[in-house]
């Protein structure tokens, strides 16, 4: 009688005993075992061929021993099997030479046969194609099976007999029914098939979207490699199996089976209060200027492209290649304008003058001899610090040249695009050659917008941005649905990120009455005291389905860990982040008392907020917890070298362990939060941020110094499209003098302040002006602090100013012009950039092109006749400011352009003044007359900055305004915690921008202000006093002024609540008097001593 | 150079021969202190990109360049690394506002301090590495790692037991 048959038993493979499942092949059982045996026609998703003979390997069957093919020869119990014995050797052998004789070109396989010490085959009769080359296929098959049983389309089959045996498609031509997915190409192991053959036209390759054409992508991907979630999507439109219904190999593949076919788009309800829309923009594309090339020549490319190029991680890795032949070109020209301030798009895109200066600077510091010219009509370095970076890029020798130039042609016989100009400034006419030409490409709404806008009731501009409400720049015309970004007009990424918080900022005052009502916390156990007990570190090594366990020797590593000192529990398993096993973890822990927990898996950076929050379930202090990362630094950067990659596991789960030795429990204080803002400065940024904090119920007290609320935009009447400015303000300072939240002191300048984020306190002095009275000192506590302290425009020292009384500043103009006696002039010159843009005061000051512009135009409406002119550098009227600049032109007002090597110069005469300059597109001197000369003075930064920034322990830039945390990403915010800052304190800006501003200071404001307490501690930096001795290195070096000297002590102190647990003072410190919990010298050093 | 002192020292006569050979076959053991912001993401990124680079390096984590005490790099040198690698956020980048700056003002001395004591400069490196760089990352891993293996294994400061 015959025993039933087992579903598991043994068998012997290269001696070892090994388990196996009925039914598994001995290829399949060495895979898992990691023994290596050489396949050619073998495909894991196609069934098991025997047709190369390369994995033959030695069966022993009782006394005798058979050669069987391993991929099709199924385990029997008691089987034993040697996969290199000197039998297989040679039996090997002679198939790589009998293949290498076949195709002697195919690299793969002469190295193959070198393996076996194969040099030259000894057979000679390599099979030929038709056109008489020597062969590369070997007539596996894979290319015919994986087309005919995985998709389903049969375009390739074996032809002839024999030794004519060839693969080849119907007719040997491009097939009809060919889906060109390239699987055949794919499989082939000597690159013997191509798509182009078997494909009846030449094939489109998918081009990946992220790299804006520039590579190509497979059918299921990763849209890039820093996407969220990271994981991959399929591209239905060209999948196989969505087409046929064929493939389907990645769901087959995939070990933890996340592959769904079947799932579908859902629609899900949210209850909202309010709404934020930022679908961003869409990039204007070029083709649609047929002249300049785009699309036609390889070497004209977008400007995102262009970036792409550029990227470090991009197609190219960072080199400056163009695309029609992978060589550096000699020389990049960029375009300016393509798309924007045309006669289809009435406004500036505002980003690309300052996006193609540094793409320039950035090719040039990959390419130090690659020559950059940019052609551009006005240069819009608007932000803060572009302008200084504009006159570094002249210096690096990035050349400006100022003209549309409306062609690129290819020259036939160089290969060079061709750019033809003529220069503005010389008015020289001329042809130059460039190696490759990048588009700056425009803003334009985003694609499919108008849907969206109607499904909220936003109103679109005629444009197709998003239309905003006057004096609220993210409200749009449904209430309670606010926009930021690009969509609402196209800005760069510092105001875009301001208008985020500030879209938050509206949203959280329309949603103040049930702010944290949707919060609900989740219990946890108290945490269990580890005072005393040694070390019972418990380690999980995880196989992470086969990105861990198909290179790395897991159980190897966790026996290896189970040896380590203090090591009471070790233990693989399949995905330790898995639900299941994060309760087995917790079990674990209670069981055997564990103290310390390492997990070897992925990188902390995604999963040790996971892991944490499971030893905390479990009542272990969270900072007990270390990772070794064996997945993304191991085991998927060493995926050929099993035994490299298992020695490498195994070091850094020893290193972790040494650690872990050493970890500690990390305590954290709480600290209350005085809930009430200190606003310094009652211009309308400061008066705009006080509302919003106030009408969020929250206490602030708002400082001015001058007598009276209002700032600079007292003098201002209007704004730029008319809208009334003063009504606004005086609006705006009613809600302020009559809001019960807010405290206002006028005359009122800050004395000393102490403290820090949530406990502020700031002393002031508080003057009388209008009675008299002596002035008072008030001390009031606070726990942020928002700066709004504005700042001036600046009093010209040239053209006249001061000496003729024709010669008046725009801020002088604009009180004139409110007073009901002013009489327009007939002649008025306006002269831009007066004290801006030179070399002491480099940068610009953002508003005066659009203000000048501004009044010139109220001036020519009130009076046609009028001769105005506008004597320039650049204009920078950005975004939808250009339509004014457009009016202007169509008004009749006149611009000229100066240099400021050729300065206007001014004369007085009888009733008025004459200015002479030199117009470069008459290429002659101009005297113009004008009974008024209006002068565009800088902005200055108020001069006492550095004594508030001294107070609040705040940086300011070389040219005296504020300097925010990070120019992009924390706009309003400093590095000291719970200061902020808005308005032209920042840098100048209009009023909506202002107001933006101010509204996203708040709203950042209010992540402190919102809490009734601060959490200090855990992973920061500590002080042994008896190590001290106060020199002050540490202070010097702290990024966020949270170290201090205590001066009768003689003793460095760390403000817990500031430290961000950097170690800039640890690793600085001469005495090793601080340290860093989490991160401390002993724990660093026991995984130096363990490497 | 100021690393011709370290070439002296390793090109005596007897050492030679031994480098020679070791060049074939030794794996050096190098150490690398990340930031934990920028370089070790990017590190992370080479990995989820399935960049390949030589298995050599073993990393420790550390909240900011500017954590790394000098004591460290030595320490690394004595306990028998053959090369040890600081890597952080490009300048301008820095987590820590300016914490790579503080580093990189500390790394110009130990690093005048290293060469003069003869070791080679391609023993000890200094980097800097994007999150988004996952391909200059595990470049600058087989750079680094060929750098030491061009001047073979570390004798100096290396503790005898």
């Amino acid at each position: 009688m015959n025993e039933p048959a087992k579903d598991q038993f043994t068998i012997k493979l290269n001696g070892r005993d090994v388990e196996v499942q009925d039914g598994q092949t001995i290829l399949e059982v060495a895979t898992q075992e990691n023994v290596k045996i050489p396949t050619l026609c073998h495909h894991e998703s196609l069934e098991a061929h025997g047709g190369c003979r390369l994995c033959i390997v030695e069966a022993k069957m009782g006394k005798r021993t058979k050669m069987v093919t391993s991929c099709n020869y199924e385990v029997w119990e008691g089987l034993e099997v040697l996969t290199d014995s000197p039998r297989v050797q040679r039996n090997r052998r002679m198939t790589a030479e009998l293949l290498l004789s076949r195709c002697p070109e195919v690299d793969m396989l002469k190295e193959l046969a070198g393996q076996y010490g194969v040099e030259k085959p000894r057979f000679a009769d390599a099979e030929t194609t038709a056109d008489g080359k020597p062969s590369d296929c070997i007539l596996c098959g894979l290319c015919v099976r994986i087309c005919r049983d995985r998709m389903k389309a049969s375009v390739t089959d074996f032809v002839g007999r024999g030794v004519d045996m060839v693969v080849d498609t119907p007719y040997h031509r491009g097939s009809e029914v060919c889906l060109s997915c390239g699987a055949c190409e794919h499989v082939c192991p000597t690159g013997s098939i191509r798509l182009s053959t078997v494909y009846p036209v030449p094939p489109a390759k998918r081009q990946s979207e992220f790299e804006l054409g520039l590579s190509a992508r497979p059918s299921i991907f990763i849209p890039f490699s820093q996407a969220l979630p990271n994981v991959p999507v399929i591209d239905r439109e060209n999948c196989v199996h969505f087409n046929t219904g064929g493939c389907g190999i990645c769901e087959e593949v995939c070990p933890t089976d996340a592959i769904d076919y079947d799932q579908t788009d859902s629609t899900t309800e949210i209850e909202t209060g309010a709404v934020i829309l930022a679908p961003g923009f869409c990039l204007y594309d070029s083709s649609q200027k047929p002249a300049l090339g785009f699309e036609t020549y390889p070497d004209v490319v977008s400007s995102l492209q262009f970036e792409r190029i550029l990227s470090a991680s991009g197609p190219c890795d960072g080199k400056v290649i163009r695309p029609s032949d992978g060589e550096t070109p000699d020389s990049v020209a960029f375009i300016q304008c393509v798309g924007s301030r045309d006669s289809e798009h009435n406004y500036c895109s505002s980003v690309c003058c300052m996006y193609a200066v540094k793409e320039a600077v950035m090719a040039k510091e990959h390419e130090p001899d690659l020559d950059c010219e940019i052609f551009y009509m006005d240069i819009r370095a608007h932000g803060k610090g572009f302008d200084e970076y504009v006159e570094r890029a002249k210096d690096l020798g990035i050349r400006f040249t100022r003209c549309r130039p409306s062609r690129v042609e290819e020259h036939r016989s160089t290969g060079r695009l061709a750019i033809g100009y003529v220069d503005e400034d010389t008015q020289e006419y001329g042809e130059k050659t460039f190696g490759m030409v990048v588009l700056s490409a425009g803003f334009e709404p985003p694609s499919e917008i108008k849907e969206l806008a109607a499904t909220f009731g936003v109103e679109l501009t005629d444009s197709g941005f998003a239309g905003t409400q006057p004096f609220r720049p993210v409200a749009t015309s449904a209430e309670g649905v606010y926009v930021c970004g690009p969509f609402a007009q196209p800005k760069d990424i510092p105001e875009t990120v301001v208008e985020a918080s500030s879209a938050a900022a509206n949203a959280m005052v329309d949603l103040a009455s049930v702010r944290g009502t949707e919060v609900t916390e989740q219990p946890l156990p108290p945490e269990r005291s580890i005072d005393g007990e040694p070390p019972r570190i418990g380690v999980f090594v995880c196989h992470c389905g086969l990105n861990i366990g198909g290179v790395v020797d897991v159980p190897g590593v966790a026996e290896y860990a189970e040896r380590l000192p203090n090591v009471a529990y070790a233990t693989d398993s399949m995905y330790t982040c898995s639900s299941d096993t994060q309760d087995f973890l917790k079990g674990v822990i209670e069981e055997h008392r564990l103290n310390r927990v390492i997990v070897a898996s992925c990188s902390p950076r995604t999963h040790e907020p996971l892991f944490q929050q499971t030893i905390r379930e479990a009542g272990l202090n969270v900072n007990l917890f270390e990772m070794a990362n064996i997945r993304d630094q191991c085991s998927w950067v060493h995926m050929q070298d099993h035994k490299a990659a298992t020695a490498k596991a195994k070091d850094l789960v020893r290193m972790a362990v040494a650690k872990a030795n050493v970890l500690e429990p990390l305590g954290s204080i709480t600290l209350g939060v005085t809930q009430t803002a200190f606003v310094l400065g009652g211009g309308i940024a400061g008066m705009t941020a006080a509302l919003a904090i106030a009408d969020q119920d929250f206490d602030v007290y708002l400082v001015e110094r001058s007598a009276e609320l209002g700032g600079n935009t007292r003098n201002v009447e209007r704004a730029l499209d008319g809208r009334d400015v003063q009504s606004y303000l005086r609006g705006i300072m009613d809600r302020v003098r009559n809001h019960d939240r807010i405290s206002v002191y006028t005359s009122a300048e800050v004395e000393h302040v102490e403290g820090f984020v949530g406990n502020f306190k700031t002393q002031l002095r508080v003057g009388h002006p209008g009675n008299g009275a002596s002035p008072e000192t008030v001390e009031l506590e606070h726990g942020i602090v928002i700066i709004a302290t504005g700042a001036t425009e600046s009093k010209p020292t040239e053209y006249l100013y001061g000496e003729n009384e024709n010669v008046v500043t725009l801020q002088e103009l604009d009180e004139k012009m409110s007073e009901s006696t002013f009489k327009v002039p007939e002649s008025a010159v306006f002269i831009q950039c007066v004290g801006s843009r030179e070399p002491d005061h480099q940068y610009c000051s953002r508003i005066c092109c659009s203000a000048a512009i501004k009044q010139a135009i109220r001036m020519k409406k009130a009076k046609p006749e009028a001769t105005i002119c506008v004597l320039y550098r650049d204009i920078r009227t950005y975004g939808f400011r250009e339509a004014y600049y457009s009016e202007a032109r169509e008004l009749g007002i006149l611009f000229v352009k100066y240099d400021v090597d050729q300065k206007p110069t001014v004369r007085a005469t009888g009733n008025g003044v004459v200015v002479e300059t030199f117009d470069p597109v008459l290429g002659a001197q101009l005297e113009i007359p004008a009974e008024m000369l209006v002068l565009s003075a800088r902005v200055d930064a108020n001069a006492d900055n550095d004594q508030t920034a001294k107070f609040y322990k705040v940086p300011i830039t070389d040219s005296g305004f504020f300097l925010e945390a990070h120019v992009k990403l924390r706009p309003v915010e400093f590095a000291s915690e719970g200061v902020f800052v808005c308005g032209f304190a920042h840098y100048p800006k209009d009023i909506d921008e202002t107001i933006g501003q101010a509204m996203a200071a708040s709203s950042r404001a209010m992540t402190v202000l919102s809490k009734d307490s601060v959490e200090a501690g855990g992973k920061t930096a500590t002080i042994n006093p008896a190590r001290c001795n106060a020199c002050g290195a540490c202070v010097s070096v702290c990024p966020y002024t949270a170290i201090a000297i205590d001066e009768e002590k003689e003793v460095a102190v760390i403000n817990e609540v500031l430290c961000k647990g950097c170690g800039a003072c640890v690793a600085t410190c001469k005495g090793s008097a601080p340290n860093l919990n989490g991160f401390k010298d002993e724990q660093i050093l026991s995984m130096i001593n363990a490497v | 150079m100021g690393n011709q002192v370290g070439d002296v020292a390793t090109t005596k006569p007897d050492s030679t021969a031994e480098t020679t050979i070791a060049a074939d076959d030794w794996q050096p053991s190098i150490v690398a202190f990340l930031c934990n912001w920028c370089s070790y993401a990017g590190a992370d990124l080479a990995g989820v990109s399935r960049l390949q680079y030589g298995p050599n390096v073993r990393i420790i984590r550390v909240p900011c360049s500017a954590r790394v005490d000098p004591q460290f790099i030595l320490k690394a040198l004595q306990n028998g690394a053959d090369g040890v690698l600081v890597s952080g956020c490009h300048p301008g980048d820095c987590h820590y506002i300016h914490g790579n700056l503080v580093a990189r003002r500390k790394f110009a001395v130990i690093k005048k301090f290293l060469e003069h004591i003869g070791i080679e400069s391609e023993r000890v490196q200094f980097s800097w590495v994007s999150a988004s760089e996952g391909s200059r990352f595990a470049a600058l891993m087989n750079s680094v790692i060929d750098g030491v293996k061009r001047v073979g294994p570390s004798r100096k400061l290396v503790k005898e037991l």
